[in-house]
């Protein structure tokens, strides 16, 4: 329910505020974005610079890594996932308890980068898990983190509560781990959440 | 047949960097055994364990790079062929001789396939277990899990066509 907003400014200048329960409960969700611990490549390396006093991540409240992901509200996948990697990453994952968020940092998480032709390197964490961020660069650099963190903030602040995704009772929390099989993963993507791009004629 | 001492320093003595000596799979262990125990040689450090795939001449090449930290000589190219086969691509392992072989000659098994005899855990080190290929094999096939790309070519765009992939339609008339 909204507020009139002159009348929302008057009572802010007698010291009164406003505001609607979500406004509150995404604003103290999106200040404390809480991430995993945890980097599989180089852009863990920019992932702590970010983290470090020249960048220092503690601005937007989310200096806190946890190291066990019953804690954490996002999962940063900084880097390469190997598909030896890859069930342990989606496992990670669905330990995490609701609401939880992925960014894919730098070209490998998204789309295996410049080692998508080789054999052992998953071509994007996005075939297992949804992504709610990609920060192209190989890697990025720390501002770039900090842009998609300030992304994530926007989207959070924008969720509903009626339909928020976490208490859709159809909506899945936990995707199902790849098996290693003789020659890939199986399977080689979770079809219900990602399907090859169609073609695209360009004109 | 056994080097001897001289023919060692005349190899150290060329371009450095080049020297390198092919021996036969039976005497690999005692050709070790002898560059790193002699005195005059004292190869006591192996760096490297790698191996090469002569598809041509269907055989594969383990090589271990050797230095000696206590003369300062190296480093000597110590190569052992073996046939491409993988019943029969086995060479007698050198970890007994260098412990720091251990990962290494793991390694060429897991990418190459060669089974080291006498090695004291032979197990993949980069793939996982239930992997059956050896992927730095020429003749690997890697996955078919081609995806649609902006801008594929070559022989990119020759798989991804074999493969009934989705390609931009310009890239599909240009290949016409």
């Amino acid at each position: 329910m909204a507020v009139d907003p002159t009348l929302q400014a008057e009572l802010q200048r007698q010291g009164v505020f406003v505001m609607p329960v979500e406004f509150l409960y995404n604003w103290s969700r999106k200040s404390s974005i809480w991430p995993l611990q945890f980097g599989t490549a180089c852009c863990a390396i920019e992932m702590i610079a970010a983290a470090a006093a020249r960048h220092d991540i503690a601005r937007f409240g989310a200096e806190v890594f946890r190291a066990s992901p019953r804690q954490a509200d996002l999962m940063i996948v900084a880097g390469t996932v190997t598909k030896k990697m890859a069930p342990q990453v989606v496992r990670l994952y669905n330990q995490m308890p609701e609401p939880k968020y992925v960014i894919a940092m730098g070209a490998c998480a998204i789309s295996g980068g410049p080692f998508k032709e080789g054999y052992n390197v998953l071509k994007g964490i996005d075939r297992y898990i949804p992504v709610d961020i990609h920060i192209p660069g190989c890697p990025p650099r720390p501002e770039a983190l900090l842009h998609g963190l300030m992304t994530l903030q926007e989207k959070i602040a924008k969720q509903h509560l009626k339909e928020a995704p976490w208490y859709d009772t159809c909506a899945p929390s936990e995707f199902p781990i790849p098996r290693y099989g003789a020659h890939d993963l199986e399977p080689p993507a979770n079809r219900q959440l990602w399907q090859p791009p169609t073609e695209t004629p360009r004109k | 047949m056994m080097p001897t001492v001289e023919q060692i320093r005349q190899l150290l003595a060329g371009e450095p960097g080049n020297a390198s000596l092919r021996v036969e799979r039976e005497e690999l262990v005692a050709v070790a055994t002898f560059l790193k125990t002699d005195p005059q040689l004292q190869f006591d450090f192996c760096s490297c364990v790698t191996a090469v795939d002569y598809i041509k001449q269907d055989c594969i090449e383990v090589v271990y790079t050797l230095y000696s930290v206590a003369l300062k000589h190296g480093p000597l190219s110590l190569k052992v062929r073996a046939p491409r086969a993988l019943e029969q691509c086995r060479v007698p392992s050198l970890t007994p001789l260098w412990r720091g072989c251990e990962f290494q000659e793991r390694e060429a098994f897991d990418l190459f396939g060669v089974r080291f005899d006498g090695h004291p855990d032979l197990r993949r080190i980069l793939m996982w277990d239930e992997f059956e290929d050896h992927p730095m094999r020429k003749d690997y096939v890697p996955p078919m899990d081609y995806e649609w790309e902006p801008t594929p070519h070559g022989e990119t765009l020759a798989r991804a066509l074999a493969q009934g992939g989705t390609v931009p339609t310009s890239a599909r008339e240009s290949k016409k």
